[in-house]
């Protein structure tokens, strides 16, 4: 809990560190209870003891087999690619002072995605490493291409351009994604990767991943007091003592590597990053120092929510866990866009 | 001696300069305003002095150094600087802005010390926005928000305060209030002001020195009486001023005014 201590001491008020510390408990919670159900349920549904011995014991039997080997670093998954989206779209919505920003819609997914099968046409046999470095580059090129063009005419960084600047791009880096495809004879192998969602997430695989979005959202919690004064005006920030493209760089680096790292675990996931730094930000306030911290939590339980009803809703087909994550993000987004970002007022 | 100055500023890029060459002082626990046209670079000027705009060549000096190679957390601890109409993100309450102001004294996460409390409340007080304290900030009207993000500089406690036409957008009486704010800060607590202002007769009313521009240079810089005059007036906005004494104040006051004839 000293790390609890650590991120309520610094806000204004006791009276509201209180109440963050009592709200992030409770996130917690949700969070245990929302993996424990998701550990549950499934095709092949299991009860709390078999999860609990296969967390906790040396037990051998099929079904544990399956929690272990299948089921769990599906979830532990959901949970890193949900706080890796989220942190990466509270970055973004910081940053650019845009409420509709999200690493989905904004060109970074499909930039990362493009990349992928670059990679994997011209290299063949990549390791999982090398795809995993294509999709942090994909995803800056593909974040360099929306916010160029959204340069391009003064004044052009409006929100709804934006977007669509990252429509545009991402409908172009898809073409790419499958003119590539179908060239190289690699589109099911693609396909395998981007539209797969959580299904088929391996131990290694996470033993590779994991440790990129740990280091962005260690680093996004470092920047947080940063980000919040950027997130006031840039004009302020600088005035207020901030390198601000230094602040701004690092921030990048960081939306790269989380959008870049989901990526590569589960290919193609738009509105996560939209939706979840909105909810957090009616129970948290605007100071991104509470914001990242509830954000990881809130991303994780939103995917976990969202894979459990891909895995249950139509057993025993899968729905895949983006069609389930767009179903709830498209109302929100278009509630954003009516509502000039203050959703919750 | 003169704290703050330009020395031969260029600002701008390659050809197209919005600013040249523009030599100017700051005089001390002053109030300064800078006036001119639409698009003469008054806020422009601002901006570079207060280094949130890079200049092309010539130099910003503070205390003998170059404001473009000082470190910027020492700057923001000598100047603060209110932009144009800012925006706060929706839910900010009054007191979380204010305690922005403390930013540069701070250090790792930013835990506020008892100083900073200390400060913060002197702000809000000084302001008159003390009640507002857990108040969103959007949830105020526009001349509530402007003295509370005047409170986000003071709580900095910087000598120098910048401000980019601080009365836009604000009806007479709050024009005057945000004004009176400022020169009360200048008398009471020593405050170098300098602010850009539309309204002519505010900037002779309120203003120790006026710095006129037009096109990127300066027409006329002084006292009030120098610069607010039918010559000046003419070349700065080509205007065919009638120039009187304000009967309260003493200051002169532009009283009616014409556009040259023929001359666009």
């Amino acid at each position: 809990m000293g790390f609890l201590r650590y991120f309520c001491r610094k806000d204004t008020t006791m009276k509201t560190s209180i109440q963050f510390s009592l709200k992030f408990v409770i996130g917690l919670i949700f969070l245990f209870v929302m993996f424990g159900i998701s550990m549950v349920y499934g095709a092949a549904s299991t009860s709390l003891q078999d999860v609990w011995q296969a967390l906790f014991s040396n037990v051998k039997s099929d079904s544990i087999n399956i929690l272990r080997e299948l089921r769990l670093p599906r979830e532990v998954a959901a949970i890193l690619v949900g706080a890796a989206l989220a942190v990466a779209g509270a970055i973004m919505q910081g940053v650019t002072r845009n409420p509709l920003a999200d690493p989905g819609l904004l060109g970074l997914t499909s930039g990362a995605n493009a990349a992928l099968a670059i990679s994997l046409a011209l290299i063949p046999g990549i390791n999982y490493f090398g795809i995993t470095i294509a999709c942090f580059i994909g995803a800056a090129v593909g974040a360099v291409m929306v916010f160029g063009i959204g340069a391009m005419k003064k004044g052009g960084f409006s929100p709804l351009r934006i977007v669509l600047a990252g429509a545009a791009v991402s409908a172009f880096l898809y073409a790419i994604a499958d003119g590539v495809g179908i060239y190289f004879k690699i589109s099911k192998d693609v396909s395998m990767w981007t539209a797969g969602g959580l299904i088929g997430t391996s131990w290694s695989q996470l033993q590779m991943i994991s440790p990129f979005i740990a280091l962005g959202i260690i680093v996004a919690l470092i920047l947080s007091r940063q980000l919040t004064i950027l997130s006031l005006n840039e004009e302020v920030a600088v005035g207020l003592g901030q390198k601000t493209t230094q602040t701004k760089t690092f921030l990048f680096v960081v939306v790269i590597l989380l959008a870049g790292a989901s990526v590569a675990l589960v290919g193609n996931m738009a509105f996560v990053g939209l939706m979840v730094p909105h909810i957090v930000r009616a129970i948290v306030g605007t100071d991104y120092r509470l914001i990242i911290p509830m954000s990881v939590i809130a991303g994780a339980i939103l995917m976990l929510l969202a894979d459990t009803i891909g895995r249950t809703i139509n057993i025993p087909y899968e729905t895949p866990v983006a069609a389930i994550i767009a179903i709830m993000g498209l109302p929100f987004f278009l509630v954003i866009v009516r509502k000039g970002g203050r959703v919750f007022q | 001696m003169v704290r703050l100055y330009t020395d031969d500023l260029s600002i701008g890029y390659g050809e197209q300069l919005i600013i040249k060459d523009l030599s100017v002082q700051i005089p001390n626990q002053k109030i300064t305003t800078i006036i001119g046209p639409n698009g003469c670079g008054k806020s422009t000027l601002l901006k570079a002095i207060t280094r949130i705009i890079s200049h092309q060549s010539g130099a910003v000096v503070l205390d003998g150094k170059n404001v473009a190679k000082e470190n910027t957390k020492i700057l923001a601890k000598k100047m603060a600087i209110l932009p144009q109409t800012p925006e706060s993100a929706s839910g900010l309450t009054v007191g979380e802005l204010v305690s922005y102001g403390r930013f540069p004294y701070q250090t790792g996460f930013g835990r506020l010390s008892k100083k900073d409390y200390e400060v913060i409340d002197w702000a809000l007080q000084m302001t008159n926005t003390s009640s507002f304290k857990y108040l969103p900030v959007d949830s105020l009207s526009g001349g509530q928000r402007q003295r509370v993000w005047i409170a986000m500089a003071l709580a900095q406690e910087t000598e120098i305060i910048f401000l980019d036409e601080p009365t836009t957008y604000l009806d007479m009486a709050h024009q005057l209030e945000v004004l009176e704010l400022l020169q009360q800060l200048n008398k009471e607590e020593k405050r170098t002001i300098v602010m850009v202002l539309h309204d002519l007769n505010q900037a002779a009313r309120f203003a120790d020195y006026i710095v006129a521009l037009k096109a990127g240079h300066i027409v006329k810089a002084g006292s009030c009486e120098e610069v607010i005059t039918k010559e000046v007036l003419r070349g700065v906005f080509n205007i065919d001023a009638e120039i009187g004494i304000d009967p309260r104040t003493g200051k002169p006051m532009c009283i009616s005014y014409d556009l040259f004839k023929g001359e666009k």
